[in-house]
């Protein structure tokens, strides 16, 4: 197992999070997308931590990482939810009011 | 070696279940997979040693799976299990921008000259982290603990049907709401 390999693995994870974030209609299934992304970024950052410097402020970096997907997880359901309430409809489609 | 069989197992894992969330044709089957490779992604986490965090990612993202399981059923209005569904858009942009995304960072994890490790991991890796967040890394918890709080406060808001300050709405001659509960503006 090396660095190489694993930061392989994650872009791999990231990339197919961000296919689903780009393609998909469905809020919460763009959620997901995200969610693959930062499980990517989470798989790297464990990595750099463990194969460059093994120092505790990694692992602080992670939590923030963490954090950050329950931020996003809480905010993409509030929107849902609004979304659906407003709009009768959970579809990005339906919500492109800011498009240029 | 076996460390090197293991990682490829759990990547592997990892990455065919996060493509089967763009595949399956169920959201519920969607959900599943993606708890599996935050599973084999925590799991993965735990061969580095870190405990505290590979098991919190595991729980979290079990949890966070089963309310979007839940939240699916309830936006769907069906048994999503039971109900194929195909809603993409712009799904070949979407492809060759994932491609070429991953051949960038590809190509940067293979032709960066890493550095060599400097330093080794502490004895008790949660111990260590507990006194990071507790001594020198406290700025980072103080600054996500209102953000965290903010999230609530926003979440609250956005889902909330119908506010404290906003009962009339917009229209100041829209009658009188029928509150279920007493007490508020609408008295």
């Amino acid at each position: 197992m090396t660095l190489q390999l694993v930061l392989i693995a994650a872009a791999a994870l990231f990339c197919v999070g961000l296919y689903g974030a780009l393609s998909q209609q469905v809020v919460v299934m763009v959620m997901m997308g995200l969610e693959l992304m930062l499980n990517g970024v989470i798989l790297a950052a464990a990595a750099f931590w463990w194969f460059l410097a093994p120092t505790p402020d990694g692992q602080v970096l992670l939590l923030v990482v963490i954090a950050a997907m329950t931020v996003e997880m809480a905010m993409g359901f509030a929107v849902a939810t609004l979304l659906h309430r407003s709009r009768g409809s959970d579809m990005t489609d339906s919500a492109t009011d800011l498009s240029g | 070696m076996l460390s090197t069989i293991v990682f490829s197992v759990l990547a592997v894992i990892a990455l065919a279940s996060g493509i089967a969330v763009f595949r399956v044709d169920s959201m519920a089957r969607a959900t599943y997979a993606l708890a599996v490779s935050f599973v084999a992604v925590g799991a993965l986490l735990l061969m580095f040693d870190l405990d505290y965090i590979g098991v919190i990612t595991i729980l979290m993202m079990v949890m966070e799976m089963a309310i979007m399981a839940i939240y699916m059923i309830m936006f769907m209005g069906m048994n999503p299990a039971l109900m194929p569904m195909s809603m993409v858009h712009n799904k070949r942009w979407s492809a060759i921008l994932a491609v070429g995304t991953f051949l960038l960072l590809a190509g940067g994890a293979l032709l960066v000259p890493w550095p060599a490790r400097s330093g080794s991991p502490a004895t008790d890796l949660t111990a260590s982290l507990g006194e990071a967040i507790m001594g020198s890394k406290m700025l980072v918890m103080l600054t996500v603990s209102p953000i965290l709080f903010a999230t609530i406060v926003a979440a609250l808001v956005l889902a909330n049907p119908r506010g404290r300050y906003d009962r009339w709405g917009d229209d100041l001659q829209r009658a009188r709401p029928d509150d279920p509960q007493q007490g508020g503006l609408g008295k």
